[in-house]
């Protein structure tokens, strides 16, 4: 990896960071509403899986779809920020026009195929989307990004054993961020390591350091290099953890201190920095230049465009539950000869 | 102009459709090799392949969510599930997923499928084979619910349904699937919205839907025995209703019967006969009667299924009351 992707994907971390700070400090001033579940503490997780999958952009995007969690997801993938944070304050200009919210971003012009909240639905879509991938040849594949609570659902079952039947071109990716909601992971698996649950269906999984960026590129491209050889699917399991609780809702009561300290301490833009400061790619000025100009950035354009944009109009409520103009040769109406009943 | 049965009507137009479109599939359990549990799939294996008619595991929720994930990626998949009891399994992709996905994307994504099943009660097939939930669906913002009950129709709509860019909840019935009909022999299509009036009368309108219109039919022949003269209109579309041939019926008619297969609490006869309120009260000669299932899980035993499910002679009987002769 070059020095200038080195520093790259360190603004590109902070400026995560900083999006979600900002979100939360919008969500206290209530101008964002329902739930809202932070990133902070898994940047290098999206930062570094989607890197390596979208480095390769001759064939266009790949597909990308997540959970609730989807802010980052979203941005990596090439959805603007400033959309995403209009479909926070759900804005017309918002990424899926304030229908969708926090939970539900959507932008399938860089074929992310969106959030969704309910916890292991997004495994069956992705395959799906993998089915379409490998019937259409043109290379591309599906990402799923699910957190380890996920993988109790009957669809992460159901799921794993198609796509390894049929060989779909997917890559599972696994935030292991030990907490499913409120619940410790070693309180609703017996089995911890959650890679290891792919052996009963076949498909290869590992298990890696998920807040060293480096360490995740290098581990994504070996899971992307067997997705896209056609071998099947992957399941890359990524330990890291978010610093705030599950949603603005969740103090994190149930996690202590002394846990959440030493994860902090383990903080993949701090680990990336110190290590580019250490090599001479970076001063600590430099660092703090960043810091603010990311800063700068999300206070003066993206949220500014986000306050600034018009709310829908009411007369569209029920704009997009069906197709807007549908060919009348298919839907009606009925013609006027030729009875069901002769 | 060909007689077909039901399921070779729907047979017909999945080859037609698998023809014209290579992003049309067909999955299932059981529709490829061994060609389906209703032969609507027979022979089309041989023919498509295994990638286009693709044999699923029982795993209803997520192959129906594969399905879903292929549609938002240019396929267009016919998604048979075997029995609707089972489609209860499917009902978060259903629900949650595909009729959602077009709204809360703002319009960006859509899901084209159609999830093919059939309700209904068969012969002594008890309580977990003989669901109809058509009132499931209906009460869902963002899908489709039609229910062909004819050849032509489950031929004419299963094309305009693979067609459609909106999902499309095709709802069958286990004892349709020999039912003949005649069926034209160029490419035919059949609107997924509208009812129709497929008996004209002046004394009463009879409402039904896949197999309750044949018990208003045959109902409607009894009463003529007796100088009545019943309307009968097919519904075809539950969601969403043609509110407006109903109307024309009832400002003709003054009478009306609803007739359904599903139970009657928040049963489809309680939303017909609400619109009926709604847009022709006045025109109302005598309350609306709607026979329905009884409110109990379908039993086992002959005859207390035969009481549980009602059939014409209620019908029948219904429109008696709804005219004062009983």
């Amino acid at each position: 990896m070059s020095k200038i992707d080195r520093k790259r994907l360190l603004r590109e971390m902070i400026f995560f960071r900083r999006f979600e700070d900002r979100t939360f400090e919008a969500y206290m001033e209530r101008k964002i509403g329902g739930f809202l579940h932070l990133y902070s503490g898994q940047e290098a997780v999206a930062t570094g899986v989607l890197e390596v999958i979208q480095a390769d952009r001759g064939i266009g995007f790949d597909y990308v779809i997540t959970g609730y969690r989807d802010h980052i997801h979203a941005i990596k993938t090439g959805a603007p920020a400033r959309e995403v944070m209009a479909e926070l304050y759900g804005k017309e200009t918002g990424s899926s026009k304030g229908r969708g919210g926090s939970m539900h971003i959507f932008d399938p012009s860089v074929r992310f195929m969106g959030g969704y909240a309910l916890v292991g639905q997004p495994f069956p879509l992705a395959a799906g989307l993998a089915l379409a991938c490998k019937y259409q040849k043109e290379g591309r594949i599906a990402v799923c990004f699910l957190g380890d609570g996920a993988n109790n659902q009957g669809t992460f079952h159901e799921t794993m054993n198609m796509a390894s039947l049929w060989k779909l071109p997917v890559l599972f990716v696994c935030e292991n961020n030990l907490y499913a909601i409120g619940t410790a992971i070693q309180r609703s698996t017996p089995m911890v390591d959650q890679y290891k649950r792919l052996a009963a269906y076949s498909i290869p999984a590992s298990q890696h350091y998920g807040q060293d960026i480096e360490v995740v590129m290098e581990a994504a491209q070996s899971a992307v290099d067997h997705v896209r050889s056609g071998a099947g699917p992957y399941f890359l399991e990524l330990l890291t953890y978010r610093y705030r609780g599950h949603s603005m809702s969740d103090a994190g009561a149930y996690r202590s201190k002394e846990e959440v300290a030493k994860w902090v301490q383990q903080d993949p833009i701090q680990i990336l920095a110190k290590r580019l400061i250490e090599a001479g790619e970076l001063t600590e000025e430099e660092f703090k230049a960043m810091e603010q100009a990311v800063q700068d950035e999300i206070d003066n354009d993206i949220v500014r465009f986000a306050e600034e944009s018009p709310e829908p109009k009411v007369e569209e409520l029920t704009k997009y539950v069906l197709e807007d103009k549908p060919n009348p040769r298919w839907i009606g109406p009925l013609e006027a000869q030729g009875g069901g009943h002769g | 102009m060909a007689e077909l049965a039901y399921w070779e009507a729907l047979r017909r137009a999945h080859d037609e459709e698998l023809a014209n479109d290579p992003m049309v599939i067909a999955m299932g359990e059981d529709i490829g090799v061994a060609g389906g549990t209703y032969k609507v799939t027979l022979g089309l294996y041989d023919k498509y392949g295994e990638e286009r008619i693709v044999d699923t595991p029982i795993s209803e929720n997520s192959y129906t969510g594969i399905g879903i994930g292929a549609s938002m990626a240019g396929m267009r998949p016919i998604i048979e599930i075997m029995s609707i009891n089972f489609a209860l399994l499917a009902l978060d992709t259903l629900i949650n997923a595909a009729a959602k996905i077009r709204y809360m994307s703002g319009g960006r994504a859509q899901c084209p499928i159609v999830m093919r099943t059939p309700g209904g009660t068969a012969h002594q097939l008890a309580a977990q084979h003989s669901a109809r939930l058509a009132r499931l669906f209906m009460g869902t913002p963002g899908l489709r619910v039609v229910t062909p009950s004819t050849p032509l129709d489950a031929y004419g709509m299963l094309k305009s349904a693979v067609r459609c860019n909106d999902p499309v909840i095709f709802i069958e019935h286990e004892s349709m699937y020999n039912l003949k009909g005649e069926v034209p022999d160029e490419e035919a299509f059949r609107p997924l919205e509208g009812a129709e009036v497929i008996r004209e009368g002046t004394d009463i309108t009879l409402i039904g839907y896949n197999y309750s219109v044949h018990w208003c039919l045959s109902a409607a022949d009894k009463l003529a025995q007796e100088g009545i003269h019943a309307e009968v209109i097919d519904l075809r579309s539950l969601k969403p209703i043609d509110r407006e041939t109903i109307r024309r019926s009832i400002e003709k008619t003054h009478r009306v019967l609803v007739a359904e297969e599903d139970e009657a609490p928040v049963g489809v006869g309680s939303e017909i006969i609400t619109g009926i309120i709604e847009d022709c009260f006045f025109a109302l000669d005598a309350q609306p009667v709607r026979v329905h299932a009884a409110d109990v899980p379908v039993p086992y035993n002959y005859h207390l299924e035969k009481l549980a499910i009602p059939d014409a002679k209620d019908v029948y009987q219904g429109a008696l009351k709804v005219l004062g002769k009983v």
